[in-house]
């Protein structure tokens, strides 16, 4: 699929042109939308805030790529309002302050309508402020915490129940091996931690005792696993089924697979159950001692349906690398942005807070199927899918939820946070309600 | 004989089942196609009864994955070369639209029960031998009419023990009923002299179990603290062999900085970015090798361990004459220019390879481990212990016995003198310098088989290496290796208590502080001047 | 190299000036950021933060020329002081906010709430209050470096092994502060400050006193390091530098020497922390990496080592480049940056303030590489 059209005939794009192509967006992508004209007028701006450099460009050049391919796209649709958007690509170089800083020059400077960006906990927590401050939108398409719930911010990737809560659930069950003794293992950083604080707590309500639970953390980057694995394994001889939950960041991945493949411990053995190793990691390791090992995501580049081979085709043309892999947050920015554009059309105008109140209840199709919505805390509803590791570096799908998961900012699992919920609609607008006080325990917005 | 007995006993386990022999026998292969597990579980184990030799190809070729579905269930085995009907094996050309028939964690685990009981018949010895092992870890209370039945035709000693232990095992995996105490008894008696993790495994659950009579119990906690000493005193040893491994890996990653910086008084922040080569030539090598001679790929990784040195060597011999040559004798400038360098080369790598990491392949021969005793050791990381020994002995054999060696040797030593009696200075340099390049080359060889391969490798070996240098005392290898060695065991006799984070902190302040009070490391060169 | 050891005794106007410029500059910024949008003269906050992050990093970049320039002693390890500085602030700032926080929690900041920790503990007491927060800014990096100093010149550590060990002193920092349990937010750090001594960190006008602070502490570290440097000491200083062994063979006693330098330049590098982490409005354990010590190297180099205008400037440019490459062409400004360091070291040994002072005789070049025994004298 060509990526930016020729330009047939030259037309005002009026308000029709504009919601029949607001109407193609829902449809399947890139199956014959109507060729539009070279958009006109004064450009809007698009912001694209992730690490070119540094140790995250390993996952965030992608994400760069993906959003530089959804923006042409639309031009080639005819832009937005009849106006081009126009990509502002800055690198914030894996450096955290760094992301402050060019979220500031985003907002300030470029005045970007939306930012698409982020991807570690920590360049978001960076920047928040900054887009509190100036009002700006970001989209943040990777799985997260959670625990968050800011009017500035649209969470497109999954919170904690929509990826660990029910990954344990399809532990627990009968298909799943029906495992009884857990060990969760992450890189000691704020998104383990959450996640194994919701899982100890959801473990024992499902009658997990404490002896069954083991926790481990390692720093950033770890790559002698020796210890750890032989700790793992001798855990797993409780004469219990085991089975492991695995938050270690991208990049300590690969020698701790390595590593499990070589003492000899097995899928059917003990499975590892990730919530952070998708086909981009994969494309980094030599699969076969990785076969049957699991990973939680609401998207599969495996998953067959007509858009997602359709997306699928052109990633690889527009990236003429036909083998490059798509994972689940470059979904994530194909909902979110497809969302935003829908909002500015609905709005009329790329006002911040016009288009950040339309966002709310906008719905986009999935790649994979099921329709995503974006709920009043910011944050979408979700499928969610149990894929095994195959040798050809992809995922299998072996289990998906019965129905889409709503997300939760704010996780009924920790003490502090059972009673809170977000909602940015009037007259709630607080994105820490706490539902028992019926107080809004920041400043609500006016 | 023995195959057919099997075959009535599954097949009578698959009508206990509550599948119908009529449909079974109508189509067995049907499940297969997917894609429900359920199905697909029912006719494996139908298959493994009475599929025949046509069955056991079938699940055979589910197993190495050639065997692909097409359209209304028909079922195709392709090896790649040849394709034919898996129901009835004749040859036939298989349709454009295949998919490979794709499995779960469940799957597999049948499919290996099926597959063990296949080779329970097998003529072969050590092929039953082996059977009996996997049937052993996997103590499904299924297999039991097929072990008992195995136990009693099974002829050669050591297969008929495993069997013995796999029928232990599988008694004690059930439920106690009424009568069995005997035979559990006798079974948590054998598992006990077994001993191992997954007999502990198996006898924790037994002395946990509150249905359990409680002499058996009594027995199985004896057995269970019994074998958790054998373990703990195993371990001790499997923490030694860990701090080895570790050890090897920091030893490899130093040598080369032994050469450069304690040879040469060069600080060479570049030295990891000569190991991230090192191991994108091996990439680059298993590659090459896959396209053109896919027979060698198996040792392409022996054959990147000269490639990545003499690459990696000839990069340092330019990096020598075109910018450290300039630098001597102002060690923290060259610190300064080698990082620039550094930086330089790993955005040359992200340009050329993309900021991702790369997939090495470990050949089979390096996977897995090799269990010695209680003492699980890893092949690979044996492979790195040997080579770092051979790197080491290799570069002693270097300095001391080569006219190479001997003319660094008095380069260091004094170098006027040295040029007075006709030693080429400059090229000695290049020499010596390409030298530990070429040696940070092999190291990324070694490290691309246990960790990532990015354009970050580098910087993640980079302190550690000058560390290791700095503590062992610069200028001699020997306190190179003592300090690698040390290092590492320090760092892993350390972790299990500590935790990872806090070792490896531990090991740094302790290094700051051995510094302080010994400024010249553990073996300090002695020198006649004030300064050393 | 033997070069500068007069020069700082000439240079005294140049500081004076260097020092004016900044706050001049400082004051001018932060004025203009005041004036309504749509004046010609307006300057906007981003330029502003820019500016207020640029002179914190120049402090830092004095705090190392003080001790690498004056002293000899190649550090590989002041973001540490830097970092610590920071998280003082940090802390100062992190209590500020109060109960504003997501969970809401008047005593306990929200990493520590979603810890479920109970209690602050022991060492963030009394970091609600702003001055003793300052006092913590300034004696916790001092300690460290009064007791690092202390073991390391006592026993002659110098030269490369110290640098090493600089440098394995702020990456055991960095791993300790990325360890949640330690008690700082991890990975995260601390961010998301609201108000500093009551006054909105987002309003222009506390940005603008802002920046004229940091105008004016870098100023006065400009002073006070020429001060030092002008000073009887600050000849010592030089020949602690140029021949330690001489020195101390002449009855002074270097480790003492280097030791006050030391410290007062780990102050220094505190200060510019805590400025910094004001204008940023994150610190977190990545400022302890290795990398960004170097970096402060660096920019010393550039601008001219030994000179204390020169740090100043190095750090200013090489920033405002940074900000402008990563920005212009993302994928190529690593390369950039590269080949300053090696382009600086290779042709400009004496940094950019190299190239308006009137040349001098070379210092005489090192003919042997010194191999045996590598000495911290020679660079």
């Amino acid at each position: 699929m060509p990526v930016t059209m020729p330009n047939l005939s030259r037309r005002n794009f009026g308000r029709l042109a504009l919601a029949s192509s607001a109407a193609a967006l829902s449809g399947a992508l890139g199956a014959g939308y109507a060729r539009a004209a070279t958009p006109k007028g004064e450009p809007i701006k698009v912001g694209i805030l992730h690490s070119l450099s540094g140790t995250m460009a390993i996952s965030e050049t992608t994400l760069k790529d993906v959003m530089l391919m959804l923006i042409a796209e639309q031009n080639s649709k005819g832009g937005l309002l009849g106006r081009p958007l126009e990509a502002v690509v800055v690198d914030p170089a894996s450096n955290w302050p760094l992301f402050a800083e060019k979220a500031r020059q985003l907002l300030s400077v470029d005045k970007a309508s939306a930012v698409f960006g982020c991807w570690t906990s920590v360049s978001r927590k960076s920047v928040l402020p900054v887009f509190e401050e100036l009002n700006g939108i970001l989209f943040y398409p990777v799985q997260y915490e959670g625990q968050e719930c800011s009017r500035n911010i649209f969470y497109t990737g999954a919170a904690p129940n929509q990826q660990a809560i029910p990954a344990v659930d399809y532990l627990l069950s009968e298909a799943g091996g029906g495992a009884k003794r857990f060990a969760l293992v992450g890189t000691d950083y704020i998104y383990p931690r959450t996640t194994n604080q919701i899982l100890v707590n959801y473990l024992k309500s499902k009658g997990i005792a404490d002896e069954d639970i083991m926790v481990n953390y390692t720093p950033f980057g770890q790559s002698d696993w020796q210890t750890i694995v032989s700790q793992l394994k001798a855990f797993g001889s409780g004469g219990k089924k085991t089975a492991v939950v695995s938050t270690i960041n991208g990049d300590a991945n690969v020698p701790f697979y390595k590593e499990l493949g070589n003492q000899g411990i097995s899928a059917t053995d003990i499975p590892v159950m990730a919530f952070s190793v998708g086909e981009e990691e994969l494309a980094g390791m030599d699969t076969k001692p990785l076969v049957g090992q699991l990973a939680a995501w609401n998207y599969f580049e495996s998953i067959e349906t007509p858009a997602n081979t359709a997306f699928i085709k052109e990633w690889h043309a527009y990236t003429k690398q036909p083998k490059r892999t798509t994972n689940d947050p470059m979904e994530a920015h194909y909902i979110g942005f497809n969302m935003w554009v829908q909002a500015v059309t609905k709005a009329g105008t790329t006002d911040h807070d016009k288009v950040i109140d339309a966002m709310i209840g906008i719905r986009q199709p999935n790649l994979t199927g099921g329709i995503a919505e974006m709920l009043p805390d910011h944050h979408l509803t979700k499928p969610v899918f149990i894929g095994e590791i195959q040798d050809d570096g992809q995922f299998s799908v072996v289990w998906k939820t019965p129905a889409l998961v709503p997300g939760q900012a704010w996780s009924p699992w920790v003490a502090q946070t059972k009673d809170l919920i977000g909602d940015w609609r009037k007259p709630i607008a607080c994105g820490n309600y706490n539902t028992v006080t019926k107080t809004c325990l920041s400043r609500k917005h006016a | 004989m023995r195959k057919l007995g099997l075959a009535c006993l599954l097949a009578a386990l698959c009508l206990g089942g509550g599948l119908g022999e009529a449909s079974a026998q109508a189509d067995d292969f049907s499940g297969l196609a997917g894609p429900q597990f359920e199905e697909m579980s029912a006719s494996i184990t139908a298959l493994a009864a009475h599929g025949g030799p046509q069955g056991d190809a079938a699940l055979q070729a589910l197993e190495d994955r050639h065997l692909f579905s097409g359209a209304d269930g028909a079922l195709f085995i392709h090896d790649g070369a040849v394709c034919q009907n898996a129901r009835t094996g004749e040859a036939a050309s298989c349709p454009e639209d295949l998919k490979p028939v794709r499995l779960n964690n469940r799957i597999r685990t049948v499919l290996a029960g099926a597959h063990a009981l296949r080779e329970l018949s097998s003529a072969e010895p050590d092929v039953r031998l082996k059977a009996a092992q996997a049937l052993y870890a996997r103590h499904d209370m299924t297999m039991l009419p097929a072990l008992e039945q195995a136990m009693s035709t099974e002829k050669v000693p050591r297969v008929h023990e495993k069997l013995m232990q796999a029928h232990a095992a599988t008694v004690l995996a059930q439920a106690p009923a009424e009568g069995t105490q005997a035979t559990r008894l006798k079974a948590v008696g054998y598992l006990a002299e077994v001993g191992g993790l997954e007999a502990r495994g198996l006898l924790a659950n037994v002395a946990a179990s509150a249905v359990e009579a409680p002499e058996v119990r009594h027995a199985a906690q004896r057995a269970v603290s019994r074998i958790d000493w054998h373990l703990r005193v195993w371990s001790v040893l499997q923490n030694a062999f860990y701090g080895l491994s570790y050890g090897s890996v920091l030893l490899l990653a130093a040598t080369g900085l032994a050469i450069t910086f304690g040879v040469m008084g060069v600080i060479n922040m570049a030295h990891g970015e000569m190991m991230m080569i090192g191991a994108y030539v091996t990439w680059l090598v298993q590659q090459g090798i896959r396209m053109t001679v896919p027979a060698l790929e198996p040792i392409a990784i022996l054959i990147a361990i000269p490639v990545a040195f003499v690459v990696c060597g000839g990069i340092g011999v330019v990096i020598e004459r075109s910018l450290i040559r300039f630098l001597y004798g102002r060690p923290l400038e060259t610190l300064l220019a080698t990082w620039g360098l550094s930086l330089v080369l790993q955005q040359v790598i992200r340009s050329v390879f993309g900021p991702t990491n790369i997939a090495v392949q470990t050949p089979a021969w390096l996977s897995g481990s090799l269990m010695v005793g209680g003492l699980d050791i890893t092949l690979n990381r044996l492979a790195i212990l040997v080579f770092a020994g051979l790197v080491l002995a290799g570069l002693m054999f270097v300095l001391r016995r080569t006219t190479l060696g001997l003319q660094m040797r008095a380069v260091t030593q004094n170098r006027r003198m040295a040029a007075l009696m006709g030693i080429r200075t400059p090229k000695v340099d290049a020499l010596a310098f390409g030298l530990g390049a070429g040696l940070a080359g092999l190291a990324g060889v070694a490290v691309s088989q246990i960790d990532n391969v990015s354009p970050n490798l580098g910087q993640s070996y980079i302190i550690d290496s000058f560390m290791v240098v700095v503590f062992g005392g610069v200028g001699n290898l020997w306190g190179t290796l003592a300090a690698a060695m040390a290092l590492g065991m320090g760092g892993k006799v350390l972790e299990p208590t500590i935790g990872a984070v806090s070792a490896k902190i531990a090991i740094l302040v302790l290094v700051i502080v051995y510094i302080q009070r010994h400024p010249r490391g553990m073996f300090p060169v002695r020198g006649r001047g004030i300064e050393s | 190299m033997n070069a500068f050891s007069g020069q700082s005794v000439r240079s005294f106007k140049s500081v004076v000036w260097t020092a004016g410029l900044v706050l001049g500059l400082a004051v001018v910024l932060a004025v203009a950021s005041l004036l309504p949008e749509n004046s010609p003269f307006h300057v906007s906050a981003f330029a502003v933060s820019l500016a207020g992050k640029y002179l914190a990093y120049a402090m830092l970049a004095l705090s190392v020329d003080l001790v690498w320039g004056f002293a000899g002693i190649l550090t590989l390890g002041h973001a540490a002081f830097f970092g610590l500085g920071g998280y003082a602030m940090g802390m100062y700032l992190m209590r500020e906010i109060g109960a504003r926080g997501a969970y809401g929690d008047a005593s306990l900041p929200d990493f520590m709430v979603f810890l479920s920790w109970k209690r602050l503990p022991w060492y963030w007491w009394g970091t609600d209050h702003f001055a003793w927060a300052m006092l913590l800014v300034l004696v916790v990096p001092a300690l460290l470096a009064g007791i690092f100093g202390w073991l390391a010149f006592r026993s002659r550590v110098s030269g490369v092994y110290l640098s090493i060990i600089t440098q394995a002193l702020t990456y055991a920092l960095m791993l300790a502060f990325f360890q949640n349990g330690f008690g700082f937010g991890g990975n995260n750090g601390l961010t998301d400050f609201k108000d500093i001594l009551g006054a909105d960190l987002h309003r222009p006008a506390t940005r603008a006193v802002l920046l004229v602070v940091t105008g004016g502490a870098l100023a006065a570290g400009l002073l006070a390091s020429r001060f030092i440097v002008g000073s009887r000491f600050g000849n010592l200083l030089v020949a602690v530098r140029d021949s330690e062994n001489r020195t101390r063979f002449l009855g002074y006693r270097p480790d003492q020497v280097k030791l006050l330098v030391w410290v007062f330049s780990a102050m220094l590098a505190a200060i510019g922390g805590a400025l910094y982490v004001i204008q940023v409005g994150i610190i977190n354990p990545g400022e302890f990496a290795p990398a960004n010590s170097i970096e402060a190297v660096i920019w010393v180099a550039v601008g001219g080592r030994g000179t204390l205008s020169g740090a100043v400037l190095g750090a200013i440019l090489v920033n405002f480049g940074k900000t402008l490459f990563t920005a212009w062409l993302p994928e190529f400004w690593l390369y950039g940056l590269g080949l300053l360091f090696i382009g600086t070291t290779l042709f400009l040994p004496s940094g950019l303030m190299g190239l308006w002072r009137p040349v001098r005789a070379a210092p005489p070049e090192e003919i042997t590489p010194e191999v045996s025994a590598p000495e911290g004298e020679h660079s």
